[in-house]
């Protein structure tokens, strides 16, 4: 296309990989001690398929280790510790994450597929942010208005699309309230959750505190369904969310879900189209479309419609997608096959369906797990594109005449995690905001995360909020 | 038929007239559509009415009254539900002897009847007051670390299911029923005791409350639960007057749309509740905007 033509050619910029130095091998982080499981699965980099490590998959007499040494913990050593000396663990813990935070994101990258540019500008960053926000809640707790009670033993369940960052929203509360934690990172990205059970014995963190244990879904069956567990934490599916709650009923154990989302990015007439642009990129491509908030669903108002997609077709020609360690990379690899066979199914029934699908031109790299740059105009509410979510950098266009409308289609939805108003027009923003049913809604901007801002969603998409004073609630005695 | 057989002598010289209980959805009384009903005797085995025995027809029909009413009453401004739900204890006031009654019919002395009917007209009043306050308690603006505004507030969650406490046939759905309705949820309530309930709806039904608010049902609550927490177009449960077989049974059928449940909560329905009824079935929002010129 002409377009990509004019794309700058920029020479290759790599961060490198040898500030990192990853193990052959990894046991579970339990105690205060890295032991090895029976079972290991191999964890891959999604943009090369090599092997980075064998990494321990947690069984049953694993996890009863694991819990019983939160319990431990819990009741010996961090639930009695006074709240300003939870505190300064929780600092010491993010300056670590500061100083360490070069080879963070580069295991990020190289375990997740992510551009390093994100790992460096944005997931690290946030995670340190997120420690030192809690730290200083641990000797605050009487004045949140929550009570002052931790649950007890924490199960937390993470997903791969944000693996630290993810880690330091379920940890990081969990601890400023004096709870003790089990969490199982995902199967795709247990190198960073492994890095980090490093930094809790440089930070001297008590043994059993925080134990890791690594494994698939069958380690978070065992997790959810241990009878020591008092409150289960899981960012995931839809679907896997369910089958927790089912698990968890009758059994007394707190639950606290953050799910997925088919967010609606409404853009009206009278939006300065540049910056929208801007925000549709960013809600849809950042993380390779890998987010539960993303802006996957497009709603443009019809008499904008045509030109907001040219001007986003030309602003996609810019997006350099490839080597997730380079610099200059804008899109980055899918996480893993599994999930790039779901992008292809979804985006091939668009196809069937009767959607008219653009996907950005550009080389893909022979090795590793690639989807490019993807629009579908013709839209209908009906199709598979635009109830279903997708996590994958792939946008789903429909178009509305009216406020009311937009708002109609805009919550259309079993889910309610996201939503983006792109307007001038002050009261409109403020009317959208009032009647989108979304747990977050971001106007005139996307895609925004503060630890001082709660996160979470309506409706299937999941209950509880994780940040802020409101995040403390999911783990405190109500 | 548990009523005395009586002689023609004993015939009173003005017979009473009764009042037949019914449903209340959608701001109306209907039977039942199974046009079952079943009998309601006193603490003394004596007959006091038939009520309606309710379906899964009606407990869908009350939730799509409830689902039609949820834009409407969550629309309303903070002001204007604290002035309808305190225009409700004005009513409950009035009808103070006629509660007095129809407790003692349950069981209760008339000192405990009396005590109980002056404490679920207080209780309202207070979650009255609640209406234009929670947003400040439970909202807030965010310190980001950004040029952003970010402002979180409470939300009601929709439409709401509840399983009348048992017990406190008054106390008990007033403590349940007002932390639901005050934020700008609707809701459809399996009551415990029909005939309280229903005179309760009649409250409701002349104090200004939009119809479709509140929705309730009688009737076994081990046969209309369960569809009530199956419901896709549901969004919470309050389990409070649930045995512990039958809120298992609901926890698990809640999850196929991820509802938020409420479960030991407490049931001492004379101390202080303090907010989590209310905080348990609200959503927060948070919004952000750029700040710039």
């Amino acid at each position: 296309m002409m377009m990509s033509d004019e794309l700058f050619e920029y020479a290759p910029a790599p961060e490198s990989r040898s500030v990192v130095r990853i193990e052959e091998s990894y046991g579970l982080f339990i105690d205060g001690e890295f032991v090895s499981a029976k079972q290991t699965f191999p964890t891959i980099d999604p943009a090369t398929e090599e092997v980075l490590a064998e990494v321990s998959e947690a069984g049953a007499e694993e996890v009863d280790l694991a819990v019983d040494a939160a319990r431990t913990a819990f009741e010996k050593v961090w639930g009695p510790m006074p709240g300003r000396e939870r505190a300064k663990y929780l600092y010491r813990i993010a300056r670590i994450i500061q100083e360490r935070s070069r080879e963070l994101a580069v295991l990020e990258s190289v375990d997740n597929g992510k551009p390093i540019r994100e790992t460096r500008d944005f997931d690290l960053p946030q995670v340190a942010a997120h420690f030192f926000h809690y730290a200083g809640w641990a000797d605050k707790l009487e004045y949140a208005g929550y009570g002052t009670t931790p649950i007890g033993v924490a199960g937390q369940i993470i997903p791969w699309n944000f693996p630290l960052l993810m880690l330091a929203w379920k940890i990081a509360p969990a601890l400023a309230c004096g709870n003790t934690v089990v969490l199982k990172p995902a199967e795709t990205t247990p190198l960073t959750a492994l890095a980090f059970a490093d930094i809790c014995r440089q930070a001297e963190l008590p043994p059993g505190v925080v134990n890791i244990v690594t494994g698939g879904p069958e380690t978070g069956r065992l997790l959810v369904e241990h009878p020591g567990i008092d409150k289960i934490a899981f960012t995931g599916s839809t679907e896997v969310g369910k089958r927790i709650a089912r698990a968890v009923a009758g059994t007394g154990k707190r639950l606290g879900l953050e799910l997925g989302g088919k967010g609606a990015n409404i853009v009206f007439d009278d939006a300065p189209l540049d910056q929208a642009v801007e925000g549709v990129v960013n809600s849809i491509f950042f993380n390779q479309g890998q987010v539960c908030c993303a802006g996957s669903r497009l709603l443009v108002q019809e008499s904008v419609a045509e030109e907001l997609m040219t001007r986003l077709k030309e602003r996609m020609a810019t997006l350099r997608v490839g080597d997730p360690l380079d610099k200059n990379t804008d899109v980055g690899a899918i996480n893993s096959a599994v999930q790039l066979a779901t992008i292809g199914e979804l985006v091939a029934s668009g196809e069937a369906e009767g959607a008219e699908r653009w996907s950005l031109e550009c080389e893909l790299p022979e090795r590793g797990f690639w989807f490019a740059p993807t629009i579908f105009t013709e839209v209908a509410q009906s199709h598979r594109i635009a109830r279903e979510e997708i996590f994958g950098p792939v946008v789903s266009v429909l178009t509305f005449r009216t406020p009311a409308e937009a708002v109609e289609k805009a919550n259309n939805t079993p889910y309610g995690l996201s939503a983006g108003v792109w307007t001038e027009k002050g009261s409109r923003i403020l009317s959208m905001a009032q009647r989108l049913r979304a747990g977050v809604v971001w106007a005139n901007t996307f895609n925004q995360f503060d630890p001082a801002s709660p996160f979470g969603g309506y409706k299937e998409s999941g209950f509880g909020r994780e940040g802020g004073r409101q995040g403390l609630e999911a783990y405190l005695v109500r | 038929m548990s009523a005395k057989k009586k002689d023609a002598a004993e015939a009173p010289a003005r017979l009473r007239v009764r009042k037949t209980y019914k449903l209340f959805i959608g701001g109306a009384f209907p039977r039942s559509e199974s046009g079952r009903s079943y009998v309601v005797n006193d603490s003394r085995g004596e007959f006091l009415a038939n009520a309606s025995h309710a379906s899964r027809k009606d407990v869908r029909d009350a939730v799509v009254a409830a689902r039609k009413a949820f834009g409407g009453w969550s629309g309303r401004t903070p002001y204007n539900r604290g002035q309808i739900l305190y225009r409700i204890a004005e009513m409950l006031e009035g009808r103070r002897r006629q509660f007095v009654e129809e407790l003692r019919d349950t069981g209760l002395s008339r000192e405990d009847a009396e005590t109980e009917v002056d404490a679920a007209v207080d209780r309202w009043v207070w979650y009255a007051g609640w209406a234009d306050k929670i947003a400040q308690v439970a909202g807030s603006v965010n310190p980001v670390a950004g040029p952003f505004l970010n402002v979180s507030t409470p939300e009601p969650t929709g439409v709401v299911g509840v399983l009348a406490p048992s017990g406190t046939p008054l106390l008990g759905l007033v403590s349940v029923l007002a932390p639901a309705i005050v934020t700008g949820n609707t809701a459809v309530v399996v009551a415990d005791s029909p005939l309280v309930a229903i005179t309760f709806a009649e409250v409701l039904a002349t104090s200004d409350l939009p119809s479709g608010v509140v929705n309730v049902l009688t009737g076994p609550r081990v046969e209309l639960a369960p569809w009530l927490a199956g419901h896709m177009d549901v969004n919470a449960i309050d389990l409070a007057g649930a045995s512990e077989e039958l809120a298992n049974a609901c926890e698990e059928a809640a999850a196929g749309n991820l509802k938020r449940v409420l479960r030991g909560l407490g049931t001492d329905w004379s101390a202080d509740p303090g907010t989590v009824r209310m905080t348990a079935l609200l959503e927060t929002k948070t919004v952000w905007h750029p700040i710039g010129v």
